[in-house]
């Protein structure tokens, strides 16, 4: 009794009853399917990228002399503290992810037309967004992966036509990376582009109300921007369901999964291992990027030299604006992917693209193995003589930090498992002393003995004479 | 009617003139400070790195020093290094240890007498020059002198962009 008049007093100044009911029961399409849950799915990511971020920023020192140490001491000592890094290590994967894969059903189901472009258009800027978190996170760990990127990131800034000089120094606060770097990408990370998150947040989720939740596209039913809104208001009046709870179902089960997928993964994998704390006088590093950015990684490997600077500046602006103007430019039409066959097809590019990017990424065969490693004992089984002492010289003078023998060593240049049968003696006796290609020339560093002793033990890999039966 | 209208349009232009000034002033001193890495350049300084006789001719060694603008919280990144060489008894060159591809650090490998990268493949010649990979242009090299049996490096920033 109490309580239900409690309850009419606190609705009536609320207004949930009269307000936010009604805005939970909004009609949806009666067909609206799993396909749509990707939206929420990202906010749910996001709101445990907001918990844990509070939480870590709790013990986190955004100090460059004490960043690592704070970070190791909630990765190892505080309490459940690698299960609060774990999930916000997981769930920014997940945010990147499902923001992707949101926009890409967006994209496919075309809801991005009228009257919907600026749905689109602020989820763009939540995309760009979510990846500039992501960057300016794994800054945040300070350790020789977050140095290093850093000073990558400043480089390609320093790219841009005329002004790069200046903007790098923006992006590093001075012309080193130093006392006020890491506090630049602390700002940014926790208070600048969460807020900006928030604020086009709200505006898209505003507008996701304004214009109705778009129904699943049907071959042959075009948008026509003159009739579509009145044909929706229409069909909603007609057939649509409330939002709550007849369709909101399947995203509390989306988000209950995601939560289930990221709590679990900082469970039973753990946040990423902490490198190497930030030094630049060690210079022992193998800087990798995460994974949402290795296909960006291999593009600046694999480019021609003299496209860099184009793809650098270009490709960022050039995807940007590629996705900005989809809306004004394609604003009615058909929307089913069934009647889009560019649509789907471009989509299958740039998915193949970026996988394949990230799996290249991944390998890095453009890296040299540093330090180079060591000889198989299989390889150096039954050499003799000369053969022998050219062995010695292969590993003394980093060969095997870019060719393969045997399974051992770099992927730069070519497997030399059985270079004896592909290439004559003269013909790597030219190549290793003027080089070619992307292979120095090494007449300066060796001496004529050991051109000769690496010949002889070059001459025995491959083809019959091969002693150790080849390897390649 | 139209006077009503004119006191209308003269509040709204006031409003927004208050408002504009109100936000250029607290907007110019934040802006100003969020630039103040262009404002406070640090000046370029000689570092000791070392004696002389720490180093034989002909040896390449990492050295490290402190770098232009040393801020009392900034731990180890205060700290710069390079790839110091004795040229002979009085004579030195030291290279900037940033690829000039993308700006990861190069290692030294005495016996191939080449600098690699581990980002992207870049090689240079011992001379600094590009030897492989992308990188468009050779390693930056430092200024050295020798001083009472010290070396001293003038120490620069990063210098990533094309000079």
């Amino acid at each position: 009794m109490i309580v239900s008049s409690l309850w009419r007093w606190i609705d009536h100044r609320l207004g949930v009853s009269s307000h936010v009911v009604p805005v939970l029961e909004h009609r949806v399409p009666r067909d609206v399917n799993w396909w749509y849950v990707l939206g929420s799915a990202t906010l749910t990511a996001f709101a445990l990228q907001v918990v844990t971020g509070v939480a870590l920023a709790f013990t986190y020192v955004p100090s460059p002399d004490s960043a690592h140490a704070s970070l190791q001491f909630i990765s190892s000592e505080a309490t459940l503290g690698h299960i609060v890094r774990g999930i916000h290590y997981w769930g920014a994967s997940a945010m990147v992810v499902l923001i992707a894969a949101h926009a890409v059903r967006v994209f496919l189901m075309g809801a991005f037309k009228f009257p919907r472009e600026l749905n689109w258009l602020t989820g763009v800027g939540l995309l760009v967004l979510t990846l500039g978190m992501a960057f300016t996170g794994q800054v945040l760990r300070w350790d020789q992966d977050a140095y290093w990127s850093t000073v990558v990131m400043a480089a390609q800034t320093a790219r841009v036509p005329v002004i790069g000089d200046l903007l790098s120094q923006l992006v590093l606060a001075g012309k080193t990376v130093g006392g006020t770097t890491l506090t630049r990408f602390y700002a940014t990370h926790v208070f600048l582009m969460p807020a900006l998150i928030f604020g086009l947040f709200g505006v898209h989720l505003f507008l996701v109300l304004r214009h109705g939740i778009s129904e699943p596209p049907r071959s042959g039913h075009p948008v026509e921007p003159d009739r579509y809104e009145a044909e929706y208001e229409a069909e909603m009046q007609r057939s649509g369901v409330p939002f709550w709870p007849t369709a909101a179902w399947r995203d509390v089960v989306a988000a209950a999964a995601v939560v289930a997928v990221v709590v679990g993964l900082a469970a039973a994998v753990g946040p990423r291992v902490l490198g190497a704390p930030a030094d630049p006088t060690n210079l022992q590093a193998d800087p990798r990027p995460d994974w949402y950015f290795l296909w960006l990684f291999a593009i600046l490997a694999l480019l021609p030299a003299n496209l860099e600077d184009w793809v650098i500046v270009g490709l960022p602006t050039v995807g940007i604006l590629v996705l900005v103007l989809l809306p004004i430019v394609a604003p009615r039409g058909e929307r089913s992917p069934a009647r889009r066959p560019w649509a789907v097809a471009s989509i299958g590019v740039v998915g193949l693209a970026i996988g394949a990017l990230i799996w290249e990424g991944q390998q890095a065969p453009w890296s040299p193995v540093l330090p180079p490693p060591q000889l198989a004992a299989s390889t150096l089984a039954g050499l003799d003589g000369q053969a022998a002492q050219g062995a010695h010289a292969f590993e003394a003078h980093a060969c095997s930090a870019c060719h393969t023998i045997d399974g051992v060593g770099g992927h730069r240049g070519p497997d030399l498992s059985d270079i004896g049968a592909r290439l004559t003696t003269a013909e790597m006796a030219s190549r290793i002393l003027n080089g070619a290609g992307n292979m120095p020339a090494f007449a300066d560093s060796l001496t004529p003995e050991e051109v000769n002793a690496l010949l002889a033990f070059l001459e025995t890999r491959g083809g019959s004479a091969s002693p150790s039966g080849g390897g390649g | 009617m139209t006077e009503a209208l004119s006191r209308r349009r003269f509040l709204q232009a006031a409003m927004l003139g208050i408002g504009g000034v109100a936000a250029a002033a607290v907007g110019t001193p934040i802006v100003a400070y969020l630039l103040s890495p262009f404002f406070r350049s640090p000046s370029d300084v000689w570092r000791d790195v070392g004696a002389i006789d720490s180093i034989q001719v002909g040896e390449t060694t990492e050295i490290s020093f402190e770098d232009p603008s040393p801020l009392a919280w900034a731990g180890q990144t205060a700290q710069a290094s390079a790839w110091l060489r004795r040229t002979s008894d009085s004579e030195f060159v030291a290279f900037a240890v940033n690829c000039q591809h993308l700006g990861c650090p190069v290692s030294w490998l005495s016996d191939a007498s080449l600098f690699m990268c581990p980002c992207h493949g870049g090689v240079y010649y011992a001379d600094g020059t590009v030897a492989a990979g992308p990188p468009p242009r050779a390693l930056r090299q430092y200024e050295v002198r020798t001083r009472a049996g010290r070396v001293e490096l003038l120490t620069h920033g990063l210098e990533l962009a094309p000079s």
